[in-house]
């Protein structure tokens, strides 16, 4: 337990003083957090074995919302704006909730697919309302009231995001350790058990959903005002896959791992766009497969100490 | 909504929901047998497609007879079946039975982005079109509309074929019967002297080849683009998962069915096409959450 709170005061030390010194890296780093707030969504979901293929549909949700209330000029303020964004998909996954935790395994993940790609069609397809496969341009609020140049508002971004990641964390890692969050697991394990010990595990999975669904809307929020850009691609089948990608190579083992998975993603997503461009999916799909043969347990269970050790499941079928 | 306009979308249907029934059914076969949702599978639809219209297009090219391009479709989808299908089973499949249904799902999705990148680059990003089979055939005449013989009667044929074909191979012949036994108790089946491994395997490349076998048939009929693994791939599965995975006669209906609908929304509403056969999937599963076909499962404690 020590040696995972000094290795997350280290992560967040390093990420805290990072953009001061090369101020190139503030708005990289903010993505990467965005990314590993909806892989700690995916996280929390796949604590109770269920995988969602269709995170993006809250991810854009979010950051679609906030780009309207700011074309808007409604609430024109950053701090306004990300919670709105937060609670638009929050209130999104508590509609498509009622029924998706109804399903498990692959009707659980390729329902999310189906919905997000439902919503990704009509984003294209609508132009005249969301400007279609260009997208729509999201114009820099205020910050706490402050009118900020470009570089002073992304720094501030970095840091808000930081602070919230931080907090959202804190809680997952709560959450994680709750009758809720302890459910979650049994899901996972044993489901009816579960029923006969009184619980309902639709109702365990929907309050999982829910945070998972915020966590993921508040990642697309800010994700929407660091890039003052949003595109139908943000609810693309591709980016939901890629929040996975980043909860497994990061680990489920602990809060830390999503985050840590976003930030090396954003190296492995950059250099691979330098030295293959063309196959840059092969190349994580390579990685993907590494990871689960040789350490499932993720860069997080590497560096936590839990080594590369497969834990052993019980043969189903 | 004028009559010719509703027909049109009623043959279109057909011929799509033949389509899509050939790749969905080799996705239920594989769930139904090896337990594995394979995401990959929409990457042996498109690479099927792929090698077919190669080979279409060198026929062309070296001067033979066009109806040469017929068993050529047959051997790319036998090829890409055993080669492609056989090599995933074997280096990657076989490590994962029986662990976390996650994992699974996540192996396969590793193979869909390793496939669709090695697809770019072998076949390049430039679109390929390979539409000499189906102008070889020529058109049939229903009702004062004409329709392409290899759309209307083709496509539906080889469906109805591999439908029947299906049945009979798992109801009657023995090899049919092993596969069978190996999913209703894969450790009795092995006790009986069932090749369990063997058995998986094979699955596979059937199913491998179906999927590859709707991509060679498709790509006489559309030009071929990358993406269209994604696209057939979620629809496919919108298809099983209507039907209810794991069940052959109900991927047809339900293939026929998100067909159908399919096409009468390119005609009728076309901006929303793509929707229709989620919201047809959607709407079933709200009522019957296992499918349309599916038995009830027994649970175990």
């Amino acid at each position: 337990m020590a040696r995972q709170l000094v290795f997350g005061l280290a992560l967040i030390a390093a990420l805290a003083v990072f953009p001061l010194f090369s101020p190139w890296s503030t708005v990289i780093l903010t993505v990467a957090l965005c990314e590993g707030l909806a892989a700690l969504g995916i996280m929390v979901l796949l604590r109770a074995g269920q995988v969602s293929f269709g995170h993006g549909l809250f991810f854009s949700f979010s950051a679609y919302a906030v780009a309207f209330m700011a074309a808007a000029k409604v609430g024109h303020e950053a701090l306004i704006l990300i919670p709105v964004g937060m609670a638009a998909s929050g209130l999104l996954a508590a509609i498509v909730g009622l029924f998706v935790v109804r399903y498990r395994a692959i009707f659980f993940g390729m329902l999310n697919l189906a919905i997000s790609m439902v919503f990704f069609s009509l984003l294209e397809k609508l132009f005249s309302i969301t400007g279609g496969a260009d997208g729509k341009r999201v114009p820099r609020p205020t910050f706490a009231g402050i009118e900020f140049g470009r570089e002073q508002f992304e720094l501030a971004t970095f840091y808000v995001t930081l602070v919230l990641c931080i907090l959202a964390a804190l809680f997952v890692a709560r959450y994680l350790l709750s009758p809720g969050g302890k459910a979650l697991e049994a899901i996972k394990s044993n489901e009816t058990r579960l029923e006969y010990l009184g619980v309902s595990p639709r109702k365990v999975l929907y309050g999982a959903y829910l945070l998972s669904g915020l966590l993921a809307g508040l990642g697309g929020a800010i994700i929407a005002l660091v890039s003052g850009h949003v595109t139908p691609e943000l609810a693309y089948w591709v980016r939901s896959g890629e929040f996975v990608f980043i909860a497994i190579l990061g680990g489920i083992g602990g809060v830390a791992g999503p985050f840590l998975g976003a930030l090396m993603f954003q190296i492995i997503r950059g250099y691979a766009a330098v030295y293959a461009p063309e196959t840059w999916h092969a190349v994580l799909g390579v990685m993907l497969l590494v990871i689960i043969f040789f350490a499932p347990a993720g860069l997080y269970g590497i560096v936590a100490g839990k080594g590369g050790k497969p834990q052993r499941e019980e043969g189903g079928r | 909504m004028p009559p010719e306009m509703l027909l049109l979308a009623a043959l279109d249907g057909l011929a799509y929901g033949s389509l899509i029934f050939l790749v969905a059914v080799g996705l239920s076969l594989i769930f139904g047998v090896l337990g594995i949702v394979n995401v990959a599978h929409g990457s042996f639809y498109a690479i099927g497609a792929y090698v077919a219209a190669a080979g279409v297009l060198a026929i062309g090219t070296a001067g033979l007879p066009t109806w040469l391009a017929f068993p050529t479709l047959l051997i790319a989808a036998a090829l890409v079946g055993i080669l492609v299908g056989g090599l995933v089973e074997v280096a990657l499949l076989r490590r994962v039975y029986g662990k976390e249904e996650v994992l699974q799902l996540i192996v396969t999705f590793a193979v869909f982005m390793i496939l669709e990148d090695a697809q770019k680059v072998v076949f390049g990003v430039q679109p390929y079109f390979a539409n000499a089979p189906m102008n070889w055939l020529g058109t049939v005449e229903v009702f004062g509309i004409f329709y392409t013989t290899y759309q209307l009667v083709l496509m539906p044929l080889v469906a109805l074929a591999v439908l029947l074909g299906l049945r009979f191979f798992l109801r009657r012949t023995s090899f049919g019967r092993a596969i069978v036994a190996v999913t209703q108790d894969r450790e009795a089946a092995t006790a009986m002297g069932i090749d369990a491994a063997r058995v998986y395997l094979i699955t596979f490349i059937i199913g491998a080849f179906l999927a590859a076998l709707g991509g060679a048939l498709a790509s006489a009929t559309t030009s071929l683009t990358p993406g269209i693994g994604a696209g057939t791939l979620v629809l496919s599965f919108a298809v099983a998962a209507t039907a209810g995975l794991g069940r052959i006669e109900g991927a047809a209906v339900a293939a026929l069915l998100i067909g159908l609908g399919r096409s009468a929304a390119v005609y009728f509403a076309p901006e929303f096409d793509v929707l229709i056969p989620y919201l047809i999937m959607m709407l079933v599963l709200l009522v019957r959450p296992q499918g349309l076909f599916s038995t009830v499962q027994t649970r175990k404690v």
